[in-house]
């Protein structure tokens, strides 16, 4: 049976769902709006909505300054990077998990998410020490390795869950028709898990894209990705506000327009197990 | 050559032991059937024998190599999966092929023995589609076809045709028996279908709660059943079992006596059971009665098609005297 909703009904719930949306975009509309205008524009105290002079000149200062592109492409090495590194990880490990289990399988997965309910400034200091005996501040490859420790419990989790749709049948298949355990992985479990696979990938590129705290803290000059390019605008020296709307702009424009091109995908993958 | 030994296998899972003590020979070439209710472990044993599960304790040879410590990819065993377990993401060709690819053979190989198997199996038209634009019986023909083409030391099949509609499992019945008479490998079946085990096989062995109760041809089980269980399992309708007096006339703690093995008259016999028929089955080659036999319970009674007993009639039974089955106290054949 049909529900009947009423036209205004409809209506209604149609204008709270844009007011919502709306307000929840705002900011991000703001940052964009802002990122055009003159710095006088951006403080003034009766605030424009659109740019009365259109400038560009806030993207030049700010590329002058800090460099936007060396940021961008560490931001792009570390997060790609870590995510590749941890689902070379990651796949073994949940393929482990999810087709020899043991009984204390369980047990080993909540204490791996349990890592991730721990505020990081609790283990900042001996990290930090660690990175410095190694020589690891600073660097684009501590920074990767870093990140992979911080998103492979995420990493392992969601594979897991996509690992358990497979079923192991086909696994038993592969390994009578002479597969070792490699090429049963390759061949067989990763070509099933795509989607999956796909979805852990794009979601952890954008956690990491998105991480703030060691970024900012294990780096200063050389290895700064694009969160540690942000926060360098946002000192008290001045209100630049609309150069920190460019550099925000600038920063976050790749993974906003990752994630927009991608969301089929995104959605497919995290409600791969809900709907089959 | 696929001769296969089980010596005293033993396997638990945890604290359930599901198969306590196994021993089995299959010779090359043999069909052999493991028969038995839900649950009582043929899959278990099919797996041991492939290498999916690990045994507890025991040895398994194959061609007289110990295997039982073998990984499944080295035992050169092939098996048809319940599920079917085809490669989704691969194409009917791909399918076929992948057990020549992990042996690394080369393209001409592969191809020659895939349009070969795809011949075989009437699987020529559909090798570039995947197997979910496949009926059920098309995707058993490609996971037998993909057993086929690695010439394996033996088939294994778990309930390979429980997915198929009734008229579909008895065609593909007959083209495994075919298979088997013309390739000549060993192969192993389970099923919990006596009907199939009967068919089918060389030898059956009827499995009951991990233990083999008999190992013979068909009709050894069928004439010289071990005891009680096989009796009762292997035949149908089943075979109607009688404790008590009756079955002290003939110096046994109970007899059996198959629903084809009775004359039936409207006229009464000295010595006959008189009954009432209940339900009568008429499937036109054979009617099967349901008689109620007053101090021994329902028995069911095979007579041929053309007989026009109904609800409510009188009859009376006259078991065969030299087909009755003896069992001691403890469902041993005497
Ligand atoms: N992986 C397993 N873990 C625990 N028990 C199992 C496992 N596999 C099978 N069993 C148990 O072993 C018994 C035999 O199972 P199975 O061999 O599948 O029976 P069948 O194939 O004859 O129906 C069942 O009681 C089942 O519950
Ligand atoms: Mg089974």
């Amino acid at each position: 049976m049909a529900r009947t909703v009423s036209t205004r009904t409809r209506i209604g719930f149609t204008a709270l769902a844009w007011i919502v949306a709306l307000l929840l975009f705002s900011p991000i509309l703001w940052t964009i709006l802002t990122a055009f205008k003159t710095e006088a524009e951006a403080i003034a105290s009766r605030p424009t909505f659109f740019p009365e002079t259109f400038t560009l000149e806030n993207f030049g200062a700010v590329q002058d300054r800090s460099d936007y592109i060396k940021h961008a492409i560490n931001s792009i090495l570390v997060s790609v990077g870590s995510t590749l590194l941890g689902l070379a990880i990651g796949i073994p490990a949940a393929w482990a998990m999810a087709f020899a289990p043991t009984k204390r399988t369980k047990d080993v997965l909540m204490w791996m998410l349990s890592t991730k309910m721990m505020p990081a400034v609790g283990v900042l200091i001996p990290i930090y020490l660690i990175f410095r005996d190694l020589r690891l501040l600073d660097t684009v490859h501590g920074l990767t390795l870093i990140m992979t420790l911080i998103n492979l419990p995420i990493i392992i989790w969601m594979l897991y869950t996509y690992f358990k749709e497979i079923p192991v049948d086909i696994l038993e298949a592969a390994r009578m028709d002479g597969a070792e355990l490699w090429n049963e992985i390759v061949h067989v479990l990763v070509p099933m898990a795509v989607p999956g696979i796909a979805s852990t990938l794009l979601l952890n590129v954008i956690l990491a894209w998105n991480e703030a705290f060691w970024t900012i803290t294990l780096t200063s000059g050389r290895a700064g990705t694009l969160t540690a390019f942000i926060s360098s605008f946002s000192s008290p020296q001045g209100l630049f506000l609309a150069k920190l709307s460019a550099a925000s702009l600038l920063a976050i424009a790749p993974i906003l327009l990752m994630g927009w091109f991608s969301q089929k995908q995104l959605v497919r993958g995290l409600t791969f197990g809900a709907v089959k | 050559m696929g001769s296969i030994s089980l010596s005293h296998v033993n396997k638990s899972f945890g604290d359930v032991q599901v198969i306590p003590d196994i021993s089995l020979d299959i010779n090359d070439g043999e069909f052999v059937v493991f028969v038995g209710p839900s649950g009582c472990g043929k899959s278990t044993l099919l797996r041991l024998i492939a290498g999916l599960e690990d045994t507890t304790s025991g040895t398994i040879l194959l061609d007289g190599q110990d295997m039982t410590k073998a990984p499944p990819a080295r035992r050169g065993l092939a098996m048809v999966f319940q599920s079917y377990a085809l490669y989704p993401h691969m194409t009917v060709r791909d399918n076929i092929a992948f057990p020549l690819k992990m042996a690394k053979a080369s393209k001409e190989v592969i191809d020659q023995k895939v349009e070969y198997a795809a011949r075989t199996l009437n699987l020529s038209s559909y090798l570039d589609r995947r197997p979910r634009a496949l009926s059920g019986g098309q995707r058993q023909r490609v996971a037998i076809g993909r057993a086929i083409v690695r010439e394996p030391k033996a088939f294994l099949f778990d309930e390979p045709l429980s997915n198929l509609d009734a008229a579909l499992r008895v065609n593909m019945r007959l083209e495994i028996t075919e298979l088997h008479q013309q390739l000549k490998t060993t192969m192993i079946y389970v099923t919990h279908d006596q009907v199939e085990a009967m068919t089918m096989a060389d030898r059956i062995v009827v499995l009951n709660a991990g233990n083999v109760e008999q190992f013979g041809s068909p009709l050894d089980l069928y004439k010289k059943p071990a005891n009680r269980f096989v009796a009762g399992f292997i035949g149908s309708p089943k075979m109607n079992f009688v404790d008590g007096p009756e079955a002290a006339k003939h110096n046994a703690h109970s007899i059996g006596v198959r629903p084809e093995h009775f004359k039936l008259s409207r006229d009464n016999v000295p010595g006959t059971w008189k009954g009432k028929v209940g339900v009568a089955e008429q499937l036109g080659s054979d009617t099967f009665l349901h008689v109620h036999v007053g101090g021994l319970g329902l028995m069911t009674i095979r007579t041929d098609g053309d007989q026009t007993f109904a609800h409510g009639d009188e009859v009376y039974l006259t078991p065969d005297q030299t087909r009755i089955y003896k069992f001691d106290a403890a469902g041993k054949a005497i």
